[in-house]
């Protein structure tokens, strides 16, 4: 009896991991083969074509890119000082607590809120209106957090000996973080980064009301232009496209785009960290 | 002298983190409130009609609330036996070697991009609910809650997975020398033991969920109706304001009534954020 | 790692700066009826003016018009008037929206092809819509219950559908409110008891037009008034069109321009 009792808990338990990678395999495999049949070096490199129904989404991987690298841009050195702060200086006393407990509960905030946020400050009340500036600034709050974990789990991970060696030799403290912790934590660091790439671009929610139009001929030539981006191209085309037969196709194109971006943002992060492993000496 | 300079510039990089916590309150008080002074909380939160744009318009968000929380519980109701399940089985049960697959996997599973899930849900998911359940509509409660359930899943996943594999080797080995077999371990001293971690797990997901937006946007339907069952369209508080918020002009009551909403929606995911974070901290 | 940094960051800057120097910009957003004629309008005017660089949005009439009240676009598309709320709004920020007719259009109210039912009265299409029939036997049809697909809150032809077939009244709680023509045209195509109503410019053989008060949504009954769901198609600018927007709307009511909105299904201004 709890032999069999034990098998069949076996055999749910089982069942609940087949059910999840069996969700995740169709999702890649159906957005895979119809997407595949799409994509072309001209699906990739071209401007949209004929009301959006030919051509490529060359404008929405650019604006991707943009954005993502935009809201790293910003987010990288804020939250790369801000956890040398708390891993390296930092006591333990309330505000230490407080901030902790603040970049926790950001990470929870749902996105849509980054995105009112984004409209009221930086589209409204600085006047960036809705342009890669505004995108990138609100995306940038909202990896904010990852940027921090990243960077702090890195920085926890440098052996205390290397600082103590460090100090040993006369530098002060800042000179140890900068010369000594830094580069060390840097892989991770890295990867923490790349990571922060690979969130900002998927999302769409903070992009929709701050920095993403449907269509437009030319690549962004300023940051207080709108940009297209992939996640607002799938979004768009399904729900406000006007020729389904030809934009199902293309949003099926988007998609994988979009997947391949993050499956390899996570594989370089693996790489990166596997690498770093490695390499480690300690 | 420098470093102290250093040690205070670090410091106010990590108290962005509160900074724009603190941005992000104000901004949704600021602009929020003033809905409150055409209509009154308790009006607004259990209204029964959602009618913005009428004359005179009907701010009540409660059907909103309930969509949100109808779609939320479903979502749970498959993320957390998936979820747990899969913690289980991964921490206790899995091929060291397996182990190493499954936990990418479950990484992957939360880095596609919402729009992805949400795509994936209007162009096969959908379609495959209204044929299998003869309905009039496929984007409904019941599909979004699939999808919604596979994207909490993750959270769940790894957060369960932790606090099961934190639970002492001793207490194991305990029930071992006790005579009971594993599934008795797994099910009567492990999970007991990691309870507070299993349910901060859970109510993480709820968090997740709940303040998803693209997903429930393209899948659950769009009807701003007290939902009657599960295969019916409804409409959440993060669709709403994703929906509506470009068409209502800055300072309008329709404009104040969406961040009206986004403020339920932030102390929402707040509370249940803390909540989890303080049985965490145990 | 240096090195790869400065690399893009050369790139980068590279045609950043390119773009500087370049072009005279339009943006439009709003109604995603007017959408395809704005944007195959912007295409023909890009291919004719290589220096322009138009950007076009959808969203909905009431996001179109916003959008312009807020200063973040140079023409707002609509498929309505532009409401006494939003006229007080855009003058209390200094904005003078003026409205030009670039094109007529006739909101058709479709079925599934398979419905027998081949026309409706207004009043009958109220009382689907409000909420009083529920099943389609009730108008002369199959014992199905009716599946009601409206457009959401920033649609203009939503608008005028309700002000010109609801007479103002509210739509059902549970119609599904979809983002534009083409998804309310899909979701009927697709759901055998559904009904919902759409621009003329997105009639297709997947969709069946039932006749309106008798009259079935022709051009020639639009344009004559017979067909009473018929409304014209804006495009909102501050001030009377001048400049960049100017020349644009100008373009789209030349014989060139009009010939796209007629090959796009809808009704031209002359």
């Amino acid at each position: 009896m709890r032999r069999f009792k034990q098998f069949v808990g076996f055999v749910v338990l089982k069942t609940s991991v087949v059910v999840g990678v069996l969700f995740l395999f169709s999702l890649i495999v159906v957005i895979a083969l119809n997407g595949a049949r799409v994509l072309s070096p001209e699906f990739l490199l071209e401007f949209p074509r004929e009301g959006m129904t030919g051509g490529g989404i060359f404008p929405a991987i650019v604006g991707t890119f943009l954005l993502s690298l935009g809201a790293v841009g910003f987010a990288l050195p804020l939250g790369v000082l801000g956890a040398i702060y708390l891993r390296e200086y930092a006591g333990g006393g309330r505000l230490v607590r407080a901030i902790r407990t603040g970049i926790n509960t950001l990470s929870g905030v749902p996105s849509v809120v980054f995105g009112l946020f984004g409209l009221a400050v930086f589209v409204k009340l600085f006047g960036f209106g809705v342009s890669v500036l505004s995108g990138s600034l609100t995306l940038g709050i909202l990896i904010l957090p990852v940027i921090i974990r990243s960077t702090e789990e890195a920085i926890e991970a440098v052996p205390r000996e290397f600082r103590e060696a460090s100090y040993a030799l006369g530098a002060t403290k800042w000179q140890t973080v900068k010369g000594v912790v830094l580069p060390a934590a840097l892989p991770g660091i890295l990867t923490g980064a790349i990571l922060g790439v690979g969130r900002a671009a998927g999302e769409t929610a903070p992009i929709l009301f701050t920095a993403a139009t449907f269509y437009t001929r030319h690549l962004p030539g300023s940051p207080f232009d709108e940009v297209m981006a992939l996640p607002y191209h799938i979004y768009a085309l399904m729900t406000e496209g006007t020729e389904p037969e030809h934009q199902v196709p293309i949003a099926y194109g988007t998609a994988l785009v979009l997947l391949l971006l993050v499956l390899a943002v996570n594989f370089i992060a693996i790489v990166i960290r596997y690498r770093a492993r490695r390499a480690r000496k300690w | 002298m420098r470093d102290n300079l250093v040690k205070h510039l670090l410091l106010s990089c990590a108290s962005l983190s509160i900074v724009f916590l603190a941005g992000i309150t104000v901004t949704l008080f600021k602009e929020g409130l003033p809905i409150f002074k055409e209509v009154s909380v308790f009006k607004f939160l259990f209204g029964r009609y959602w009618y913005p744009t009428y004359d005179p318009p009907d701010f009540g968000i409660l059907p909103l609330i309930l969509g949100s929380l109808w779609v939320t519980l479903g979502a749970l109701f498959v993320a957390v036996p998936l979820g747990v399940g899969s913690a289980m089985y991964i921490s206790e049960l899995a091929h060291p070697k397996l182990r190493e697959i499954l936990k990418p996997m479950v990484e992957l599973l939360a880095s596609v991009p919402s729009v992805v899930y949400g795509f994936f849900g209007m162009v096969f998911l959908g379609p495959l609910v209204q044929r299998l359940f003869d309905l009039p509509v496929g984007l409904t409660c019941f599909t979004a809650s699939i999808i919604l359930g596979m994207m909490a899943l993750p959270t769940v996943a790894s957060i369960a997975e932790d606090a099961i594999s934190a639970v002492p080797r001793e207490l194991r080995e305990a029930s071992y020398a006790l005579g009971a077999m594993k599934w008795e371990t797994i099910t009567k001293v492990v999970v007991p033991a990691a309870s507070s971690g299993i349910i901060a797990a859970v109510i993480l997901g709820f968090g997740r969920a709940i303040g998803e937006t693209m997903t429930v946007l393209m899948v659950a339907g769009g009807a701003a109706v007290i939902p009657r069952s599960v295969f019916q369209p409804v409409r959440t508080m993060t669709a709403t304001i994703a929906a509506e918020m470009g068409e209502a002009p800055m300072g309008s009551d329709h404009y104040h009534a969406l961040f009206g909403i986004a403020l339920v929606l932030f102390f929402i995911t707040l509370g249940f954020n803390l909540l989890a974070d303080k049985i965490i901290k145990g | 790692m240096k090195r790869i940094l400065t690399a893009l960051g050369l790139i980068t800057s590279l045609y950043v700066g390119e773009g500087w120097t370049r072009e005279r910009a339009l943006t439009l957003a709003g109604s995603t009826t007017v959408l395809p004629i704005a944007q195959r309008a912007a295409e023909e005017f890009m291919n004719l003016h290589p220096d322009v660089s138009i950007s076009v949005r959808g969203g909905g009439s009431g996001v179109g018009i916003a959008a312009l009240i807020d200063g973040t676009v140079d023409i707002a598309n609509s498929s309505r008037p532009i409401k006494t709320k939003e006229l007080k709004k855009a003058r209390e920020k200094g904005i003078k929206p003026v409205g030009t007719v670039i094109a007529k259009d006739g909101i058709a109210v479709i079925v599934h092809p398979s419905n027998p039912v081949g026309e409706l009265s207004l009043a009958q299409i109220r009382a689907i819509y409000t909420g009083e029939i529920n099943k389609w036997k009730e108008v002369g049809g199959e014992s199905k219950t009716i599946v009601v697909i409206s457009r959401d809150v920033a649609s203009g032809t939503f608008e005028v559908f309700k002000k010109l077939a609801l007479g103002g009244e509210r739509v059902r709680p549970d119609a599904l409110m979809l983002a534009s023509n083409k998804a309310v045209a899909t979701t009927v195509a697709k759901t055998p008891g559904a009904i919902g109503y759409i621009g003329l410019g997105y009639l297709s053989p997947e969709v069946k037009a039932v006749k309106v008060e008798g009259v079935y949504p022709s051009k020639e009954d639009v344009v004559s008034g017979e067909y009473k769901l018929a409304r014209p198609l804006f495009m909102y600018t501050d001030g009377e069109p001048r400049g960049l927007a100017g020349e644009f709307i100008n373009f789209i009511l030349s014989p060139k321009g009009q010939k796209i909105v007629e090959e796009l299904g809808f009704v031209p201004v002359k």
